[in-house]
């Protein structure tokens, strides 16, 4: 029987994080069993944007019901800057929490990598706020000095910048502060664009690391039905019986080793 | 009132499923929905073989729709058999097997392999934009068309339906040739072949280039589509393009379908089709349309 709905979440407050980067909390019930790494799909109220929007969730706040999402305005009438417009109690319908989340019980006693890229750096917060290990190093790429969420990172372990133009932390990606700041990690978890991932997954299959990644692809329903947004697998896919596995249903985190990307 | 529909000697409890590929086989779904209040659930396309698919990006947004080319990603008529067809017959709904192939050859051995199975209904996929064999080759010319129904007729056991693709001069022409072929029932319509590019990155949107557009945006087509296609044949037509709710998919009895499929609206609420079905009621009630039979092709 049917259990799972989408339901209408209430905002509860907005602000400007950056140039073209948002910050929003909803009133939902998704936020009772959220995971970190897991995503919502939001819809817009605009008939003619009829997908979801999958977004990943950046906080989880159980006990208040709430979830926080910060995402990127990707332009000028699109379904993303509608967002942007919510203010306090407008409704948006979302559907969610969608996806497997991070596997955080595979931290435990280790040091680690939480790596964040670019529009893939939100997720990595609520993963910094509940893991348990040894030693948390948290190592976040941004395009400029506006390193939103950095003040956050910094109450929830060791954070190291990098940044494309150089203006803050070290100059380059995620991997650059890595080598110049001679940084070790016995498992990583990552979110960021894909020739991000695709370095942080090289860097851990030469070490000898365990990687998990996040991923993003285009999605049409985010519920494993569509078939949109696969990515290539290294073994036959149960569900699939090809070497493919669905990004929203089977992921958005997969072990390092089980994907071609 | 009865919401009860006959299709090619099979009855359904209401005149509203899915359309091919929007919804898996169900699995999926059955979290958001009450697979039982479905008339039938329709497959995504199985071949003989599993298939890969395209590469993505597969899907893309166009403006009150979407495109896409995922290919016909399945997991080949074996596994098809043993995990999804025993899912599905949990539930009272019927059973329509979407086949998709690249040969004549290729339909036949599925056609054939089903035979033997518990399903109700046999869609076959003769109108697929995105594959490069097969599909939409054969739903292009009113012959070739003709000659696969009629080839796939010799192993069916069940009523055979044709999809029909939109991407052709005369929908009336492409009915009357498979309904000569022996087709049981026409599904249309397919998706329209489009194509978008990113002005940015100045290249293609789409993996494969072109892909099939659908959702609201094509309705009124569709509704043309089954209105000329119910005038040319005697067989019944399951409507389908862009029905986001209860008027459209009244729109398309009212146009000549018997019963109507659902596609890309269970992308912007899983649960569209409940609403559907509870709409259609609602306006038999309203208008004393006594059966579903009494609205189809209720304008002439």
């Amino acid at each position: 029987m049917a259990e799972k709905k989408r339901e209408m979440a209430v905002v509860a407050s907005q602000e400007q994080l950056a140039d073209g980067i948002f910050s929003m909390w909803i009133q939902t019930e998704a936020a009772k069993t959220a995971k970190p790494g897991q995503f919502i799909s939001m819809y817009t109220n605009d008939a003619a944007k009829l997908l979801p929007r999958p977004i990943s969730i950046c906080e989880i706040d159980a006990v208040e019901e709430r979830l926080r999402v910060v995402y990127r305005v990707t332009g000028e009438h699109t379904g993303t800057e509608e967002f942007s417009k919510l203010v306090e109690g407008d409704t948006i319908p979302i559907i969610g929490p969608l996806g497997n989340g991070f596997p955080l019980e595979k931290a435990e006693g280790k040091s680690v990598f939480l790596m964040g890229g670019g529009i893939g750096v939100p997720p990595i917060l609520e993963l910094a706020k509940q893991i348990r290990c040894e030693k948390t190093q948290i190592v976040v790429g941004y395009r400029d000095e506006q390193t939103f969420l950095k003040e956050q990172f910094e109450e929830n372990g060791k954070v190291y910048i990098s940044t494309e133009d150089g203006s803050a932390g070290t100059k380059g990606n995620v991997m650059d502060a890595i080598r110049e700041q001679g940084l070790k990690a016995d498992i990583i978890y990552a979110c960021g664009p894909t020739p991000m991932l695709r370095a942080i997954k090289a860097f851990a299959e030469e070490n000898g690391i365990t990687c998990y990644l996040s991923l993003e692809e285009r999605m049409a329903c985010g519920i494993g039905a569509c078939l949109a947004c696969v990515c290539q697998s290294k073994e036959k896919d149960h569900h699939s019986n090809v070497h493919n596995k669905r990004i929203c249903k089977d992921g958005p985190v997969f072990l390092s080793t089980e994907v071609e990307i | 009132m009865d919401m009860k529909v006959n299709i090619a000697g099979v009855e359904w409890n209401n005149p509203v499923t899915v359309a091919s590929g929007t919804f898996g086989s169900g699995a999926e779904f059955a979290e958001y929905v009450d697979l039982n209040r479905l008339g039938a659930v329709t497959t995504k396309g199985v071949a003989n073989i599993p298939w890969t698919g395209n590469p993505t990006p597969r899907v893309a947004e166009v403006y009150g729709g979407m495109m896409n080319a995922v290919g016909l990603q399945n997991p080949g008529i074996d596994l098809f058999c043993e995990r999804d067809i025993p899912f599905l017959r949990q539930y009272d709904t019927k059973i329509i097997v979407n086949v998709c192939g690249k040969s004549v050859e290729d339909y036949c051995e599925v056609v054939e392999r089903l035979a033997g199975e518990d399903v109700d209904l046999l869609e076959i996929n003769i109108s697929c934009p995105n594959v490069k064999e097969g599909g939409i080759a054969f739903g292009q010319q009113p012959k070739a068309a003709e000659e696969i129904t009629r080839a796939v007729k010799k192993y069916a056991k069940q009523p055979i339906i044709m999809k029909l693709s939109p991407n052709v001069t005369s929908i009336a022409e492409m009915a009357k040739a498979v309904e000569a072929g022996g087709a049981d029932a026409v599904s249309l319509i397919n998706t329209l072949t489009g194509m978008k590019i990113d002005i940015d990155r100045k290249s293609f949107v789409l993996a494969n280039k072109t892909g099939g557009v659908s959702g609201p945006a094509i309705h009124p087509i569709a509704v043309r589509m089954v209105y000329e296609a119910a005038n040319a044949v005697s067989v019944p037509i399951i409507g389908m393009g862009g029905i986001a709710d209860a008027s459209d998919a009244i729109e398309m009895i009212l146009a000549g379908a018997s019963a109507v499929s659902v596609g890309t609206a269970n992308f912007f609420n899983p649960a569209v089709t409940m609403k559907i079905v509870d709409g259609i009621e609602a306006y038999m009630n309203k208008h004393h349309f006594e059966t579903v039979k009494e609205m189809t092709g209720f304008v002439k």
